[in-house]
């Protein structure tokens, strides 16, 4: 695992300069019978290798959506990317042609899906789907795959990887195939891993272990990694920095820690006072009041403006922009900004 | 895999038994004597009607009749029909034709129902898409003795390719005509079922990873997607092969072939029991059999039955 | 066009020829994408909302309303056929009226659709022969639905022996090819009427519904309001027809209406063969059959009858395609 105090420092050993990955201002909007919903509204964020952003929100905020558009795994239609830049390694993805597009996924951008059970083909092995990355990549041989898919499967530390290797989907625990998921999304060793929730479908005791060895592999490789999960706890261990969304935008970044201790606005102070904590305990959990927004319909101004216990008039009538958070006297806090008008009411709050 | 296979074998005998008691039951029960029958106008001599059914065992009561037809069948014998012909004789007769038939029928839908349905699946809200539905609505709709009727006008009596009726039962270019009117009504169900599986497995989570994985398209749907959307249309395919020959009856009566379906219309029309329950039973035995070889298939391509 | 991509209606058509693999990631799409329409409403009871979204969805579907006016339109016929003719679909005239062509300018009148060899008029036997498919279809339905429906509700619920016992009568009946059965079956009679066909499609047909409506209950049993409910203490009855049955009715009513055409077609083909409906019930099946002889002179006396079949047919299993998409929420 990294320690990354300073998130803005060079990635050390980065085969290329600047960000891996960088999202500028994406849009993303799903046509329904019903009218358009804006899933995502100008998404800007970037990761460098070796580093884990954490992209934290409630399902229908759009951090899945932002995920599955830089895998090139829309469905389009419905949806569509009216505006915005998916830049890997400089080169704008979404300009690239549907085999060069091809070339990156599962090479060098991999992803690892929520459900491992529904993700792995239940009709094949998983050796064969392990093994497949390299035949479909590398063109290995039949043979040769199969070598590999057991190496892998003994560096996600799956016993008797010999045995099973021939062995289905169904025939393994939850935390196993999610182990072959990771195996699947590193076989090829690629620049970036984009992880969905890869710990939500399990029990409480295997996601830790699962998320130690993502973490592990993470730093071994040197990979970058985007971890998508509505689990502050989750977060708390493995982030170098956060991405707090909602409603399809990024309302506040912060490195971890700072976020935890000072936030910067009212949705994720909302988040982080519904956790329950031990010291609190016998009090009544803090809920933020309402309901996530109706992408059809988000509210005008500030998508949150409704649910929070700040918004003013302006929060009614004036989107705001992602501010850069600053001390008091005005010292720049490195890596942190917030889409609230009151931000710094909000950090200051206790 | 083998505990499976026993299981399915076990659970077919109280199948075939409770089958064909019920279709003894049905023939032999029902009101209509079919001994009068066989004297047709004439009243008939008490005394050669007792012996008659003495000799047919109708004097028995059912469930005895029932126990002494399958002593019988299990040595090979189908009884002997009304006019004294072993029923064998004249099931060895038709039912080759109707094999025939409905093999060449089966191929017929198989081939085109997925290559309709693939195109369709794949393409969904296409051209292709559209006239295959339309397509296989109208099959689907049609009766099958009416669209015997266009098939024979269009391409005997307007194209002239073909006689309207066979001549010959034994010659497979004659049932080509017949054998298309006869899948046709199944074709439209594998084309449909093919696109729905297709359009179902599209959405699957593996398919996204799949995609995820970079492999190459052609990859993705032949291994992926094909693999698991065949699993209900190979199922579908298996059970029809039986139901095609049992569905024979109208097409071969249009078309005139010798078949089973041919015999066993008039069979059922002159009360000729012994017949009647003699290819039931056959046809029952192959619809049995069928839905086995499917379960074992099904069983080979998927996994999670295979160790369930 | 009516839209027959029933399925996909709830966006706009995906262009011709756009491939859908290369964004198969619709599952966590679609998940996404609900918890995002439905946020903002208030869960109601599920039962209810799939019921009131299938009506709102259906309502917007071109091929559910021509469907329905069109059956609506033959069970008018089928109860009021007088309404629709004038003509006496019994009355032969073979001296003036044998084969005689349809006329064109006898709009609705009784040469419209031209004679029969009878010298009958075939509009006034098209519009009589509605009542006998639309009883058929709609009594065996009928009958099939309730007795599948409970079969297959008790070897669902109670599960065990019961279900073996239920499941291996089914699979004893599911043996017998329908038609085969109910020719077997209707040759018993010597005088055939509608009931009798009623009978013999119902005894033998009941199957199928029998094993949808086995699934549905055994998919139902393991939700947790029903779990709930029995640990609440809802007895035995309540439990299937107030917890378990609205929920699993939809693919039974499905799979009903599309086997309605089914059983229509079946009539159709039994009284073609001389084993269904007998004379003097007029229906289409023994229409085509009789126009058998004269095909190749006077075509028109089998298409008229053969076309109100096939359309028929084809109402009731567009309604059925119809009601299936707007009720499957997998392809919502």
């Amino acid at each position: 695992m990294t320690t990354a105090v300073d998130t803005t420092k060079p990635a050390r050993e980065a085969p290329y300069e600047g960000p891996l990955l960088d999202v500028r201002d994406l849009h993303v909007e799903f046509v329904t019978r019903d009218g358009v919903a804006r899933a995502v509204n100008g998404v800007n964020y970037s990761v460098r290798a070796g580093e884990t952003l954490a992209v934290l929100g409630e399902s229908g905020s759009g951090k899945s959506v932002t995920a599955q558009a830089i895998m090139g795994i829309l469905d389009m239609p419905p949806a569509r990317i009216p505006r915005g830049e998916i830049r890997f390694r400089g080169q704008d993805m979404l300009r690239m042609g549907r085999e060069e597009r091809r070339r990156i996924r599962g090479r060098k951008i991999a992803m690892i899906f929520q459900d491992a059970l529904s993700s792995l083909n239940p009709v094949l092995s998983v050796g064969f789907q392990l093994g497949e990355m390299f035949r479909a990549h590398h063109g290995t041989s039949r043979k040769e795959a199969k070598d590999k898919a057991i190496e892998l499967m003994e560096r996600v530390r799956i016993p008797a990887a010999k045995q099973r290797v021939n062995d289905y989907p169904h025939q393994f625990s939850g935390g196993m195939r999610q182990r072959i998921m990771i195996a699947m999304a590193l076989a090829l060793e690629p620049d970036l891993i984009i992880a969905d929730e890869p710990t939500t479908a399990l029990d409480v005791t295997v996601q830790a272990q699962v998320m130690d060895l993502l973490a592990e592999l993470q730093a071994e490789y040197h990979m970058g990694l985007i971890l998508i999960t509505h689990d502050l706890g989750v977060v708390a261990d493995v982030a170098d920095k956060i991405a707090v969304m909602y409603a399809g935008r990024i309302v506040e970044t912060a490195p971890v820690y700072e976020l935890y201790a000072r936030p910067a606005h009212p949705y994720t102070r909302g988040l982080l006072d519904s956790i329950p904590r031990l010291d609190q305990k016998g009090q009544e959990l803090y809920a933020i009041k309402g309901l996530p927004p109706n992408l059809l319909r988000i509210p005008k101004g500030c998508a949150f403006n409704p649910r929070c216990p700040r918004a003013q008039d302006v929060c009614r009538v004036e989107v705001p922009e992602l501010f850069p958070v600053t001390e008091d006297d005005g010292t720049a806090l490195a890596g942190r900004g917030s889409a609230c008008f009151f931000w710094k009411e909000t950090l200051h709050d206790r | 895999m083998g505990s499976y296979v026993l299981r399915r074998v076990l659970q077919m005998i109280p199948v075939f038994f409770g089958t064909t008691l019920l279709i003894f039951l049905m023939v032999y029960t029902l009101p209509g004597d079919p001994v009068a029958a066989l004297f047709g106008e004439k009243a008939a001599d008490p005394a050669v009607v007792a012996s008659i059914k003495h000799k047919y065992y109708l004097d028995q009561p059912i469930w005895k009749q029932y126990l002494h037809y399958m002593g019988n069948l299990f040595q090979g014998d189908f009884g002997t029909s009304f006019t004294g012909r072993p029923v064998t004789d004249i099931m060895a007769g038709a039912f080759p034709v109707t094999i025939r038939l409905a093999l060449l029928a089966f191929v017929f839908e198989m081939i085109l129902g997925l290559v309709l349905g693939l195109v369709s699946g794949l393409r969904r809200g296409s051209v292709q898409d559209t006239l295959v539905l339309i397509l296989t609505l109208l099959v689907i709709s049609v009766p099958v003795f009416v669209l015997a009727y266009i098939a024979q006008t269009v391409f005997a009596t307007n194209l002239g390719w073909v006689t309207p009726t066979v001549q010959n039962s034994y010659d497979l270019s004659q049932l080509m005509l017949p054998a298309i009117v006869l899948g046709s009504l199944s074709l439209a169900y594998v084309a449909r079922l093919t696109r729905t599986s297709i359009g179902e497995n599209l959405r699957a989570d593996y398919m996204r990873t799949a995609v995820a994985k970079g492999l190459p398209r052609r990859t993705i749907i032949s291994r992926h997607l094909l693999r698991n959307s065949l699993i209900p249309v190979v199922t579908f395919l298996g059970t029809d092969l039986g139901a095609l020959m049992g569905g024979a009856i109208v097409t071969e009566g249009i078309f005139n072939v010798q078949g089973i379906g041919n015999v066993l219309y008039r069979a059922i029309n002159q009360k000729e029991g012994p017949t009647v329950v003699g290819i039931v039973t056959v046809l029952v035995i192959v619809y049995l059999v069928a839905s086995l070889l499917v379960d074992l298939l099904y069983a080979v391509l998927d996994p999670r039955i295979r160790y369930a | 066009m009516p839209d027959i991509h029933d399925e996909d209606s709830y966006e706009p058509h995906p262009k011709p020829g756009v491939s859908h693999l290369d964004y198969a990631g619709e599952q966590g799409m679609a998940v996404e994408q609900e918890t995002l329409v439905e946020s903002d409403v208030v869960k109601r009871e599920e039962a209810r909302s799939l019921w009131g979204d299938a009506w709102r969805d259906l309502r917007r579907r071109p091929i559910f309303l021509i469907s329905a006016v069109l059956i609506l339109l033959l069970v008018i016929m089928a109860i009021f056929p007088w309404a629709f003719t004038d003509a006496d679909p019994r009355k032969a005239d073979l001296v003036h009226n044998y084969l005689k062509r349809p006329d064109w300018t006898d709009f609705f009148g009784a040469g419209w659709f031209g004679y029969d060899g009878q010298g009958r008029s075939i509009y006034a036997r098209v519009v009589y022969g509605a009542r006998a498919s639309i009883t058929v279809g709609i009594c065996v339905t009928a009958a099939v639905t309730v007795l599948g429906g409970l079969a297959g509700m008790i070897a669902g619920y109670f599960g065990g022996g019961v279900d073996a016992v239920i499941s291996r009568i089914i699979d004893i009946f599911f043996g017998i090819p329908l038609l085969l059965g109910a020719l077997v079956l209707l040759n018993a009679f010597s005088t055939r009427t509608v009931w009798s066909v009623v009978v013999a499609l119902g005894f033998l047909g009941w199957t199928q519904i029998a094993r949808v409506m086995r699934g549905a209950v055994l998919t139902v049993k393991q939700s947790d309001y029903v779990v709930a409910g029995r640990a609440l203490g809802a007895g035995t009855g309540r439990l299937m027809f107030r917890h378990i049955l609205p929920n699993a009715i939809a693919p039974v009513i499905v799979v009903a209406t599309i086997a309605l055409g089914g059983y229509i077609a079946t009539e159709a083909t039994l009284s073609f063969l001389g084993i269904g409906l007998q004379d003097p019930t007029i229906s289409w099946g023994i229409d085509i059959s009789s126009a058998q002889k004269v095909i190749r002179t006077a075509p028109y006396v089998l298409f008229f009858p053969a076309a109100a079949l096939s359309v028929t047919v084809l109402a009731f299993i567009m309604l059925g395609d119809a009601v299936r998409d707007a009720l499957d929420p997998k392809l919502r």
